[in-house]
């Protein structure tokens, strides 16, 4: 039978270390290779963010010592150094990219999805491995280039994680714009490439490969995260990839698709030596649709995944149910649908038609509901629940957390009256810190805390992983709330020397109170990492199930063998969220045990 | 171990909620300066909404992270849906979110509607890494421009040959508005996206190349003559975006083609 | 009994007593049953050719809004040579169902169609590449209008996907060859549906550069 030949194919495990750990088509040793992958590029990063902090507090300060680091961002001279505003540009510019895409796309829906999708749906392996193994030898090319760019002559991109054309089209128009533009475009392309065929596999995983009795209504939310977030990713990338390629057109073979004609540089016109105009009629406005055509739904996918871990993070750990599992994943998808049609809140004040900016108020009000249903949903399940406080716990809570106090001021923005003023200010900068960057982040440490033993069959450190949550948990916040308030005061992103401004100079005390969290922030990733790579050679053994937990992947040893259960895939019986069943004999009932083990659900 | 965790969160999550509300007290907002009080009206209102939900969420997730800790023997209740509860939550929530929604949209509708007819006008052109603001002069009509005619010496490409451009006057960096008087602000660029930002003004406009948008708001306070107050430029524009900064002086509104006259013959 | 590799669909290996996709989809609750659910590889196929329907989407929604402003040119006719392609394609979906129905009901003459299927595109690129140099001969240059841009961009990203297509050809080709198919089984049925794709994205194209 079917069962059996794939049993027995996959018994038969790679054994040279090559074909086993670097060229695998094991799903979890790919999981793994992505997550380490994006915590590295988290690291890089994340030191980036560091260097944007000390500049935003103390501009003024000598940097030479800096500048013997990092020679290409520094003017060293006279005993003095100062970071050269252009560089200060790369630094954003890179910092977004690789946190939005390579870590925050990565860890969470590569990395986790990866690890989780076949143990959870009671599968052998992804639908399509080779398929896998592909898509991170497409996504590590990526993370070379991207980081390569800092190397090249004129720098890397500096127009923003946004690349708004003239500013990136125009070579001229600020240094990056050359070479590392381009570079930036070739690995964008390899992480898009690398996305969409872990998506193929992720949907058709999830749709195929359920063990017998796993409805899609008896999903884990994470499944359904991961579902959603593969069909997002499949329908809204394409739409950068169109761009990126008009883009590459406009840069290097004189198209007009985002360039209009009358633009003088330098008080140069661009004109052909024949007196036209060099380009005609494009339109940067087209750029900007397309690309938040795709960077709306791009924050969802960062989010979704991090929601999912959450609640089922949260229900094991209450020991509850998940409250209104119908409602959490219908909200998952109304969240997901609806992110294809609020990208133009992002353009408010751009020029475009007022009557469109209508639109989108109202579409980015309606996804606030499926938010809030959610922030209840999690409230619910937490009241008379019996708290483990483990570390997996914390970072869940951390999450709710975030996800309250970022998504509030998203009914801010929402209203494009307000957004006049918020717009591009550091406000923004707050919202989408604590919505996206930091409920993302959060729920990847709380999902490495909770699925540690499925990736090394050993648990993290919980006294470290405790101090790491609390170092983190509060200096996340003090670093990114104070950033409402120097927004709502009309401080600018992107700014290399705020006080330039008058208005803006008396923010530096709050500038530099946020660049010290923030140097506090990075600092305790240290535990993060030690905490990681100590307990996957040293830590306590875990065993199948050491948190006694309901879901599939618990029934198998940590770490799953090759092929993920030794014997047959368990059959499912229930939902993997039957906690604290009265007329259960335990306080847990878990998916695979048979009916009568517990009445109910 | 566990219950401190959970004391330790349920704390942190109180002192968050009082230390961030307090500080949300300060007034924050740059002083109003122009008749677009109502967008400072809606922010206020989104805060207090806001604050509200803030506070009962964060409260009741310290008081049951306090509260529901783990203990031997006992066991959480079994309740996993209440279909009447979920849609009384969703539909009140819906609900709250449309009242915002329907003042947000005639608050835009109104900031987005016609000028009036007396209006001032004026254009600002934004470049690296400076502000060229252009005035009618007498015949209140702006002169032609060419992108192509643009040099150090033509900074927008005025065209010499129309007459209309004749008494146009060009200021760098210096913005005169009058009192009492609506302005229209006709914003273009020369280069890369700008974004022409009056944060006493609750003014903001991308200045796109190849498109002109156009705002219009009117001031309500003057300046004092020795502190004018700043332009700045809110969007991405290459590396000196940071000290794209201009000056904006509020005058009588009688006074102001004396003040541009004056600016411009310095 | 063959091993159970993923890669390919189930149904080319296993015989027809085989429950369709292995552990656990298709039975009692879970994966959806018969039809594209019990087969992993053409839902696959199925999304990605909606990822790529994404893409000439967004190249759409750029095209109309660019055809409103300056610089959009629009005299661009389709040269003689572009309708003779379109039929060479169009025939070669003809020669696709041809070697797929007796590879069906196993008759002979598959790698003939076969054949002709792949020389027929290999033809239609050809004839692109030879649309192009007569129109860049003209003098009808790429940056020359916003509408010459969106030809060659298109066309080109086109001619692309059908390279990719005739790369898979050759799998499909050796396979057919090999008689590594089984009698009753479409063998080549996710193929050909990924050629009958781009044959429809070619009208498509066709349609929107010239006609709308
Ligand atoms: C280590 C903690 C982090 C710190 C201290 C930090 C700090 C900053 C700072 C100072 C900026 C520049 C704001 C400005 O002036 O425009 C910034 C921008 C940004 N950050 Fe972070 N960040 C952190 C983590 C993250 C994470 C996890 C993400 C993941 C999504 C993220 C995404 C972004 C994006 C998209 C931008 C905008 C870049 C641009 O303007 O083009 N950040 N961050
Ligand atoms: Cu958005
Ligand atoms: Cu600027």
């Amino acid at each position: 039978m079917a069962t059996h030949a794939a049993h027995a194919e996959h018994a038969h495990a790679p054994q040279a270390f090559i074909w086993k750990y670097v060229f695998s088509k094991d799903h979890k040793v790919i999981g793994i290779q992505y997550y380490v992958t994006a915590m590295l590029m988290a690291l890089v990063a994340g030191l980036l963010a560091m260097l944007i902090r000390v500049q935003l507090a103390w501009p003024e300060k000598d940097y030479t010592w800096l500048g013997k680091i990092f020679p290409m961002g520094y003017d060293v001279g006279g005993g003095f150094g100062v970071m050269r505003p252009e560089f200060y540009a790369m630094l954003f510019t890179m910092h977004g990219t690789i946190m939005v895409f390579f870590v925050l796309s990565t860890a969470p829906v590569s990395g986790f999805g990866n690890l989780l999708i076949p143990l959870q749906v009671g599968a052998r392996d992804m639908a399509f491995p080779f398929l896998n193994g592909l898509s991170y030898w497409t996504f590590l090319p990526g993370c070379l280039v991207i980081l390569a760019s800092f190397f090249v002559e004129s720098g890397a991109a500096a127009g923003g994680w946004t690349s708004y054309p003239p500013l990136s089209a125009l070579k001229g128009a600020v240094p990056g714009s050359g070479t590392g533009q381009t570079m930036w475009i070739i690995g964008m392309v390899f992480f898009i490439a690398s996305f969409t065929m872990g998506g193929l596999n992720f949907v058709t995983t999830i749709l195929n490969l359920r063990t017998k009795g796993l409805s899609m209504f008896r999903l884990p939310l994470t499944m359904w995260a991961m579902f959603l977030v593969a069909i997002l990713g499949l329908l809204a990338f394409p739409a950068l990839v169109a761009a990126c390629i008009m883009l590459v057109f406009d840069r290097h073979y004189g198209t007009s698709f985002f360039i209009p004609a009358q633009i003088a540089l330098n008080n140069v016109p661009l004109l052909t030596q024949a007196g036209t105009p060099l380009h005609q009629g494009g339109s940067p406005l087209l750029w900007q649709h397309l690309f938040w055509f795709l960077g709306h739904p791009e924050v969802y996918i960062l989010m979704l995944p991090a929601l999912g871990f959450t609640s089922d993070i949260l229900s094991t750990f209450s020991r509850r149910p998940i409250f209104g599992y119908k409602s959490m994943v219908l909200a998952m998808c109304g969240i997901g649908f609806l992110s294809f049609i609020v990208w133009g809140h992002h353009m408010f004040v751009s020029g475009m038609s007022p009557y469109l900016g209508m639109a989108f108020a109202v579409g980015t009000i309606l996804i606030a509901v499926p938010s809030a249903v959610k922030v209840f949903n999690w409230l619910a399940t937490l009241y008379r629940s019996r708290i483990r406080f483990t570390t997996p716990m914390l970072w869940a809570m951390g999450v709710i957390s975030l996800f309250i106090s970022g998504g509030l001021s998203g009914v801010w923005l929402a209203q494009a009256g307000p957004d006049i003023h918020l717009h591009d200010t550091m406000f923004v900068a707050a919202h989408f810190h604590l919505i996206m960057a930091g409920a993302a982040l959060f729920g990847v440490f709380g999902a490495t805390a909770y699925w540690f033993p499925k990736m090394f069959g050993r648990l993290m450190s919980e006294p470290l992983g405790k101090v790491h949550f609390w170092f983190t948990f509060i200096t996340y916040y003090g670093t990114f709330f104070p950033m409402h308030y120097i927004g709502i005061a009309g401080h600018m992103r992107r700014i290399y020397d705020p006080y330039q401004y008058e208005f803006l100079k008396p923010l530096q005390p709050i500038n530099e109170l946020i660049t010290m969290s923030a140097l506090i922030l990075g600092a305790s990733q240290i535990i993060f990492f030690v905490n990681f790579f100590w307990s996957a050679f040293k830590g306590k053994k875990a065993g199948e199930n050491p948190w006694e937990a309901n879901g599939l992947e618990w029934t198998t040893q940590s770490p799953p063998p090759h092929g993920n259960w030794p014997g047959e895939i368990p059959e499912v019986h229930r939902w993997p969220y039957e906690y604290s069943n009265p007329d259960a004999p335990r306080d847990h009932v878990m998916q695979h045990e048979p009916a009568g083990a517990a009445a109910g659900h | 171990m566990g219950k401190l965790q959970g004391l330790l969160f349920a704390l942190a999550t109180v002192v968050l909620v009082v230390v961030s509300t307090a500080y949300f007290m300060k007034p924050w907002m740059p002083p109003l300066l122009s008749d677009r009080g109502d967008i400072d009206h809606a922010i206020w209102v989104a805060l207090v909404l806001t604050g509200v939900v803030f506070i009962l969420t964060n409260l009741l997730l310290a008081w049951f992270s306090w509260r529901y800790q783990d203990a031997e023997g006992a066991r959480a209740i079994y309740w996993h849906d209440n279909p009447k509860l979920e849609w009384t939550w969703t539909l009140v929530t819906a609900a709250i979110l449309f009242v915002i929604l329907f003042n947000a949209l005639g608050l835009w509708a109104s900031i987005n509607g016609p000028a009036p007819a007396d209006a001032a006008l004026v254009e600002v052109t934004g470049q690296q890494f400076a502000w060229n603001v252009r005035y009618p002069g007498k015949d209140g009509i702006l002169g032609r421009t060419d992108f192509k005619l643009a040099s150090q010496e033509n900074l927008i490409g005025l065209d010499p040959a129309d007459a209309a451009g004749k008494d146009d006057v060009l200021l760098l960096n210096q913005l005169y508005l009058p009192k009492d008087r609506a302005i229209r602000v006709r914003v273009r660029s020369m280069d890369v996206i700008h974004s022409f930002f009056l944060p006493q003004f609750r003014v903001k406009q991308d200045a796109m190349p190849g498109m002109v948008t156009e705002v219009w708001f009117t001031a309500k306070e003057l300046t004092p003559p020795d502190k004018p107050l700043e332009i700045a430029c809110a969007e991405h524009c290459g590396l000196g975006h940071y000290r794209m900064r201009g000056q904006v002086h509020v005058v009588a509104a009688s006074e102001l083609d004396a003040a541009v006259a004056a600016a411009a013959g310095q | 009994m063959t091993a159970r590799t993923l890669e390919q669909s189930p149904v080319h290996h296993q015989g027809a007593d085989v429950p369709p996709a292995g552990p656990g989809a298709g039975d009692g609750g879970s994966g959806g049953g018969g039809g594209i659910l019990a087969d992993p590889a053409r839902l696959g196929l199925w999304l990605f050719l909606g990822t790529i329907t994404m893409l000439f989407i967004g190249f759409t929604s750029a095209y109309i809004a660019r055809r409103a402003s300056a610089g959009w040119g629009g005299e661009l006719t389709p040269p003689p040579l572009l309708w003779v392609n379109t039929l060479l394609l169009l025939a070669s979906s003809v020669t696709v169902e041809g070697a797929r129905r007796r590879l069906r009901r196993w008759q002979p003459g598959v790698a003939a169609w076969l054949g002709a299927t792949g020389a027929l595109g290999l033809l239609f690129v050809a004839g692109q590449v030879a649309v192009w140099r007569s129109l860049v001969a003209r003098g009808v240059l790429l940056a020359a209008s916003a509408h010459n841009s969106f030809f060659y961009l298109l066309t080109g990203l086109h001619v692309v996907h059908l390279l990719g297509a005739l790369v898979w050809f050759l799998v499909v080709l050796a396979k057919a060859r090999r008689l590594r198919y089984t009698p009753g089984q479409d063998g080549l049925g996710l193929f050909a549906t990924f050629w009958h794709f781009l044959g429809g994205l070619w009208v498509y194209l066709f349609l929107l550069l010239f006609v709308f």
